[in-house]
């Protein structure tokens, strides 16, 4: 006979005890699980990127209902339990249930903690903790009114951020001087508030909510420092108490929390309790990872496997704003007895301090570069002596090795007890363990096995580059379908469209079973660029209606819905006469602003769809062609201006970035493609964060690559170095070709290197055979791409339908009151 | 009530995308789908405004060109996401011409 287990809470830490029985022993247990929220199990730390609309609900689902029933495990979703009966050994639910049980967990996790305030009673008041209350945030919050946040730790920013990524005015209030001071210093503080203003949060410190006025909703909230603000909701993240109302109840021993020992055992020996509604040894918990690593213990201990009990957990975290990195653990701020090594660039935005004592590192705050972030934590977690490391210690691992490198993360240089996955605790060794032993071939298999990644995600590249490293050649990215409409990765699309003849995207939808009959806005425009850069020549026609907006409209499109219109000028050259045109059609057509972009072109902004095809065709009658500022395709070739008039300049930078962009405009790329040329190593054209930077030295040309100025600057990798011109050129179009081919959609060359890792595209650019082939390709599908979009989408009629059709109300009744049925 | 109007041939609408209807104040786009038959829904995503006749046509959906809101052609109801309804009208075709009733 089976033992019954009844878990009570079907959230995060309650469930993984679950899935880590199951790995150990499938039969022990029957398994019902009761829980409040209407849902199956999702990841809560992912609410804040479902708030900020980076993920959809859909992508935090953990344990999909199938799991359930595979698992023969019985889910009660919207029931809360209500009591427990020790004597009897049952639960009662508020639906009515009473089932008995031979073991019960507790994994209710804990309520936000909202102080009373006058008002804190009113509709919309709410806190920050699950999926109903992003809902109601994301239905409340209106662009004409202020939302008001409280609490500055990490909850209250990733609230803030969210809210703001709505276009909604955020002011943050926070009771003490500087913000997240759990985990930074003030001086990380100020750095990162810095950062977060640029988003357009507001932060009120040293300040309080005095009180919050409606009739029954939110309608105005007022502060401690005498001002108000007219708001209609109030999100408070002002910490978390354990949900030990059931234990209380059940008069299981509770103090902060539910008292429990090392194996997680509460004061009845038939009882568990686990996650944030414990307290161990005079601690509780609120980060995924040591509820992990308690519900390891625990598995192990249900199922009767030996395990050492739980000793505690040392915390890190990061915070999970995009274009943010933080990284802190340990003691950050030390004492008098302790020394702090500090490194500030407060211009670059980067902050780094370790806490030192007796020569061991006790504290990390790193802020703006926290590639080295595991490195540290390893050191304070083996109490490694640093005497020798001091000098060098801040600036990471790379410098130690004399690898001046480009900073990243860098898994070459982990060693195998390295941290990769924070929130649970897996290392480096761990997962390559995982993939020789378990065989494993993709990301989403790293992810289920080892469970690195699968809860907040940010170590998910890291990971990533450990599986394409240890599989090597055999690496075989065969991952989860690129959308609902199919369970097809890109690779696998890519080589079926290789393998086989298509004439338009719906056969290849055929060919792989697509569940939907015309895509959708995810995979209709891969395919349409896969085809696009398999044919090569007009075998294929670009299909306008399965591509992105501007790639259709072939301009960009901007907030408000009008588009911006840019003319190419050349390596950045323009002349008087061509200046004098733009300002002329700038001025015929009526637009609102100009602009200089940072790729050296004339930025027309804020011209209707309808004015469009006649703009076009002035500034063709002009001489002009489309900038491409909108395409998947190449934008711009940035230049200098070089050895013809700068005093440094050793090469003509200027010819070279006219005579590279007349080589590489019209093309498709995956994503944006820029270049840059610098007549010298002063590099003033900044040619080391574009996707193709080259750089003059006194022996030739720097070629470097897969730069980006983007969300996450990545600096660029060297590719090598040539003498001559014709070398440049050679490269210019085999790299350009290899990236076409190589690389999925949507992926720049920043994303696709790390991907595919720096040493691969040396070893097929820096073969003679392989650069000539993808020189050819290019050249080949140059001869049909470098078509000016504009004329030609004026000449076949498709900028017919940018115009609308007007009625006049007295044209239309001419259609006479005859009902039509 | 009904109220019909004379918007254009059909064959004006183009297959897989849309054509926006100017009546005073409004701003309506017809959509034609990938089996031929034609929509018409207030070209204003419940969203952010976005112009929804920029948008990618799939089944009987229109993905917001501003920021992929999926909206339902035949209801008007963004999916996946709770906004408002964008309003939809009912159309009508006689001798390649098409109608709409603006009700
Ligand atoms: C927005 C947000 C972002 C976060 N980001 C991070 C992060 O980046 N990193 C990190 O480490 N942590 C993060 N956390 C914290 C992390 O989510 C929690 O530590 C973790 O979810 C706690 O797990 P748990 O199982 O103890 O509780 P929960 O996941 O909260 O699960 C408890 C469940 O029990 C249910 N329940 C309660 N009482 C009953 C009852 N009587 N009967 C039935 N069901 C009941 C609750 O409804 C809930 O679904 C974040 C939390 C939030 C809210
Ligand atoms: S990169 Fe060199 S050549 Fe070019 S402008 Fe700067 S200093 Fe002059
Ligand atoms: S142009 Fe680029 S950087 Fe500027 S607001 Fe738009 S997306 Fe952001
Ligand atoms: S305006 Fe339509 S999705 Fe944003």
């Amino acid at each position: 006979m089976k033992e019954k287990l009844i878990v009570v809470g079907n959230g995060m830490s309650g469930l993984r005890v679950i899935e880590d029985l199951l790995e150990i022993n499938k039969d022990k247990y029957d398994i019902t699980i009761f829980g409040e929220e209407p849902y199956v199990n999702y990841n809560r730390i992912m609410l804040s990127y479902i708030l900020s609309q980076e993920k959809t609900f859909e992508d935090t689902i953990i344990n999909h209902e199938s799991w359930y029933t595979q698992n023969n495990i019985t889910l009660h979703k919207g029931d809360k339990v209500i009591s427990i009966d020790k004597l009897n050994k049952t639960v009662t639910s508020q639906n009515g249930k009473v089932e008995n049980y031979d073991k019960l967990l507790i994994a209710t996790g804990s309520k936000p903690f909202i102080p009373q305030t006058v008002g804190s009673n009113l509709n919309n008041v709410i806190a920050f903790r699950n999926k109903a209350d992003v809902d109601t945030i994301i239905k409340t919050i209106d662009k004409s009114k202020t939302a008001v946040v409280v609490g500055g730790g990490l909850l209250g920013l990733e609230a803030a951020y969210g809210i703001a990524m709505h276009g909604v005015k955020t002011i943050l209030v926070h009771r003490s001087g500087s913000i997240l001071s759990q985990q930074l210093d003030s001086t990380g503080g100020k750095l990162l508030q810095e950062n977060l203003e640029k988003y357009g949060i507001e932060f009120k410190l040293n300040t309080t909510i005095k009180q919050i006025n409606g009739i029954s909703d939110v309608e105005e909230v007022e502060f401690s420092d005498g001002s108000s603000v007219e708001s209609n909701i109030v999100v408070f993240a002002t910490g978390i108490i354990p949900n030990k109302d059931l234990a209380i109840e059940a008069k299981l021993d509770t103090k902060k929390g539910i008292i429990v020992d090392d194996f997680m055992a509460t004061s009845d020996k038939s009882i568990f309790a686990v996650g944030e509604c414990v307290e161990h040894k005079g601690n509780t918990y609120g980060l995924v990872a040591p509820l992990y690593e308690q519900g390891k213990v625990l598995a192990k201990k249900l199922a009767d496997v030996e395990v050492d009990g739980y000793s505690g957990s040392t915390l890190s975290t990061r915070l999970k704003i995009s274009g943010v990195d933080l990284f802190s653990a340990g003691d950050y701020l030390g004492d008098e007895t302790t020394e702090e090594l500090i490194l500030l660039d407060e211009k670059v935005g980067i902050y780094k301090k370790l806490v030192i004592y007796d020569n061991k590192i006790i504290g990390i705050v790193l802020y703006g570069d926290t590639a080295d972030a595991s490195w540290y934590l390893k050191l304070l977690k083996e109490h490694t002596d640093i005497s020798d490391l001091r000098t060098k210690i801040l600036f990471g691992k790379s410098a130690l090795s004399g690898d001046s490198g480009h900073g990243g993360d860098d898994v070459n240089s982990m060693s195998d007890d390295e941290e990769v996955c924070g929130c649970n605790g897996v290392c480096k060794g761990d997962v390559v363990n995982a993939i020789k032993d378990k065989d494993l071939k993709s990301l989403s298999d790293v992810k289920s096995c080892t469970k690195a990644g699968a809860s907040c995600g940010s170590c998910l590249g890291l990971v990533e580059q450990i599986l394409v490293n240890t599989l090597g050649d055999e690496y075989n990215a065969v991952e989860e379908g690129i959308c609902d409409c199919c369970d097809v990765g890109h690779k696998e699309i890519k080589e079926c469209i290789n393998e086989n003849e298509f004439s338009d995207v719906y056969e290849v939808f055929e060919k792989l079973n697509w569940k939907t009959n015309d895509g959708c806005i995810k995979c209709r425009p891969a395919i349409n660029y896969y085809l696009l850069v398999k044919y090569n020549d007009d075998k294929y026609k670009n299909d306008k209606r399965s591509a992105l907006v501007n790639d259709r409209n072939y301009a960009n499109i901007q907030k408000d819905g009008t588009y911006s219109v840019v003319p190419r000028i050349w390596g950045g050259l323009t002349s008087p006469q061509e200046l004098k045109d733009i300002a002329d059609i700038a001025v015929k057509y009526d637009v609102p602003t100009v602009k200089f972009t940072g790729g050296q072109r004339l930025d027309m902004l804020g011209v209707k769809k309808e004015q469009l095809a006649p703009m076009w065709k002035d500034l063709n009658d002009c001489g002009f062609v489309s900038g491409q500022a909108y395409a998947k395709g190449l934008r711009t070739v940035k230049t200098c201006v070089g050895s013809q008039w700068c005093r440094f300049g050793t090469q003509d930078s200027m010819a070279m970035g006219v005579k590279l962009e007349k080589l590489t405009w019209g093309s498709w790329t995956p994503h944006k493609y820029k270049i840059a040329v610098s007549g010298c190593p002063r590099n003033c054209a900044e040619a080391t964060i574009k996707d193709f930077g080259v750089v003059a030295v006194d022996s030739g040309w720097e070629i470097h690559i897969a730069g980006n100025g983007g969300i996450k600057v990545r600096v660029t990798d060297l590719l090598c170095k040539v003498e001559t011109d014709e070398e440049l050129i050679e490269y210019t179009k085999a790299f350009m070709q290899f990236y076409r081919e190589d690389a999925y959609y949507l992926e720049r060359t920043a994303h696709w290197l790390e991907r595919v890792g720096l040493e691969y595209v040396k070893k097929i650019m820096l073969d003679t055979q392989k650069r000539e082939y993808y020189v050819l390709r290019f050249e080949e599908s140059q001869k049909s791409a470098q078509v000016d979009p504009w004329a030609k989408a004026i000449e076949d009629g498709f900028t017919k339908e940018f115009s609308p059709i007007v009625i006049k109300p007295e044209e239309s009744v001419s259609f006479e009151a005859k009902e039509i049925n | 009530m009904q109220n019909w109007i004379k918007i254009t041939e059909l064959e004006n609408i183009p297959l897989m995308g849309a054509r926006v209807i100017k009546y005073e104040d409004l701003e309506i786009a017809i959509f034609k789908t990938k089996d031929g038959s034609i929509y018409a829904i207030n070209n204003i995503c419940p969203h952010r405004q976005g112009k929804l006749s920029d948008g990618l046509v799939h089944e009987k959906v229109v993905t917001c060109p501003l920021h992929n809101t999926d909206v339902d052609m035949i209801s008007g109801e963004s999916i996946g996401e709770e906004y408002e309804c964008t309003k939809t009208y009912e159309l009508k075709i006689e001798n390649s011409l098409v109608y709409l009733n603006l009700k």
